[in-house]
């Protein structure tokens, strides 16, 4: 995968969100406070933004051009986006939901990704069938990554997608963010502001802050991460930003 | 009951049945854009609408009559180049109960329409739907019970409806003869018997209709 961000330019409430990168790592992660830009930017990727200047490419297909008035609506992108409140479909139940990009029939959408490969991999055969709201959250949360996944997306972006969960289902769902990684292969975008999440995921980090990439590198470089027992995750405060990370 | 009755009846049900219909997909249409969209004269628009709601039933049917009477704008339009008279006909029945009933319909769609998430609308486009597959399995469905509800609302406005009918369409029994209007007409005339029966049967009408959209509501929001 490869997503090109050329002088991207998009004016916020406060600040104007300003980005030059190249992302080409399994999964990238985007760190920073509350309001630095991270969502924003994930529905500028997805379409859901028009930006004031700037091109987004995804291996070479033109997303987004202001100069070439060039603008690819979100259903034609293969762009996938999983937002921080799983935003699923209440009318439907949970097949439906998976199935949405399929015109709600289960189908092969292409090798590789099938929805009974994403239905046993993210361990949903016993949910198929329920109402959206009789799901817990950590149930919700994994029905919004099928659904994405089911439209056989280029490149995922996700929006904090653990920050609605506490500690104990954080630790259940880490491991499928892990699964779907391996199992599907497909990019990652991941808006986090959490390190220890970053830490566990990424491979590539930005550091956004008022709407700039403020440093970049791989997760090592840019964090400490104290020495902890591997199951337990690190709290953010023993895992922090360094001064000298790669810029 | 006798047969004027069961006309009266008939007709009134078949007339808030239709009006209904009719304001439908205008309805939801404008209550959406005024929902989901900003444009120029959009202020403008959603007073308009609302005005029905505001002026006097008589004050409505007064500019319905100025509208499509034969010297009207509108009215001396259809008459001449389309052949259609709208005045003293059932079709200005219809109008004037859609004209009172849509103010209550859009409005209580609009709510409906503003409180789907835009986030989840969001979400259906990513997964490779258009804006109309959207609007008709995410966003139409997810405001359905709000919808039915303003649809219900207008047909009981319509059902009940008498100044802007009675100004527009007069009276005129087997041709503009609805229930409010063949009560008081009965009370004018000093027939108290025949203005019960009417009672009874509008109030029975009611009843069905609100008991039928309660059960509707309670299914589709369950």
């Amino acid at each position: 995968m490869s997503l090109e961000i050329t002088r991207l330019r998009l004016p916020l409430a406060s600040f104007s969100l300003e980005l030059d990168a190249r992302l080409d790592a399994p999964v990238t992660g985007l760190f920073g406070a509350s309001g630095a830009g991270k969502t924003s930017l994930l529905e500028t990727i997805a379409g859901l933004r028009r930006p004031a200047d700037g091109l987004i490419s995804l291996d070479g297909v033109v997303l987004t051009d202001s100069a070439a008035l060039v603008f690819r609506p979100p259903e034609s992108r293969g762009v996938g986006f999983v937002p921080q409140d799983s935003a699923l479909f209440t009318h439907l139940n949970v097949q439906e939901n998976l199935c949405y990009s399929q015109r709600s029939r289960p189908r092969a959408t292409r090798p590789g990704i099938s929805y009974e490969h994403v239905r046993d991999v993210l361990n949903l055969g016993s949910l198929v069938a329920r109402r959206i709201g009789s799901l817990s959250g950590g149930e919700r949360q994994r029905v919004a990554f099928g659904r994405a996944l089911l439209a056989a997306p280029h490149l995922l972006l996700l929006d904090e997608p653990l920050a609605s969960l506490d500690r104990e289902l954080k630790d259940q769902i880490l491991p499928y963010l892990r699964l779907i990684r391996d199992e599907f292969k497909i990019p990652m975008l991941l808006v986090s502001h959490s390190a220890d999440e970053i830490v566990a995921l990424c491979d590539d980090v930005l550091v956004l802050e008022q709407g700039r990439c403020v440093r970049r590198g791989p997760p090592a470089g840019l964090f400490v991460v104290s020495p902890r027992p591997h199951h337990e995750l690190a709290k953010p405060a023993d895992v922090s930003p360094l001064k000298d990370g790669a810029a | 009951m006798s047969s004027d009755l069961w006309q009266v009846t008939w007709f009134t049900a078949w007339v808030a049945v239709t009006s209904t219909l009719v304001i439908l997909p205008p309805g939801i249409a404008l209550a959406w854009l005024l929902a989901r969209r900003q444009w120029p004269g959009k202020s403008i628009v959603e007073t308009l609408v609302a005005l029905p709601l505001v002026i006097p039933p008589v004050a409505t049917g007064l500019i319905l009559l100025h509208l499509f009477g034969r010297r009207g704008l509108l009215g001396h339009w259809l008459e001449n180049s389309l052949g259609i008279e709208i005045v003293f006909t059932w079709k200005a029945v219809v109008i004037a109960t859609a004209v009172m009933s849509f103010p209550l319909l859009v409005r209580t769609a609009r709510v409906a329409f503003e409180n789907v998430s835009p986030r989840v609308e969001h979400v259906a486009r990513t997964l490779g739907a258009g804006p109309w597959r959207v609007f008709w399995t995410i966003t139409l469905p997810l405001a359905r019970p709000g919808v039915i509800a303003g649809a219900v609302l207008a047909f009981a406005r319509a059902l009940g409806e008498f100044g802007a009918t009675v100004m527009v369409a007069g009276f005129i029994p087997g041709k503009t003869e609805t229930l409010s209007l063949s009560i008081y007409h009965s009370v004018e005339l000093g027939r108290d018997g025949e203005a019960a029966a009417f009672l009874a049967v509008s109030v029975a009408l009611a009843f069905v209709a609100v008991w039928c959209s309660e059960r509707l509501l309670r299914r589709v929001a369950a």
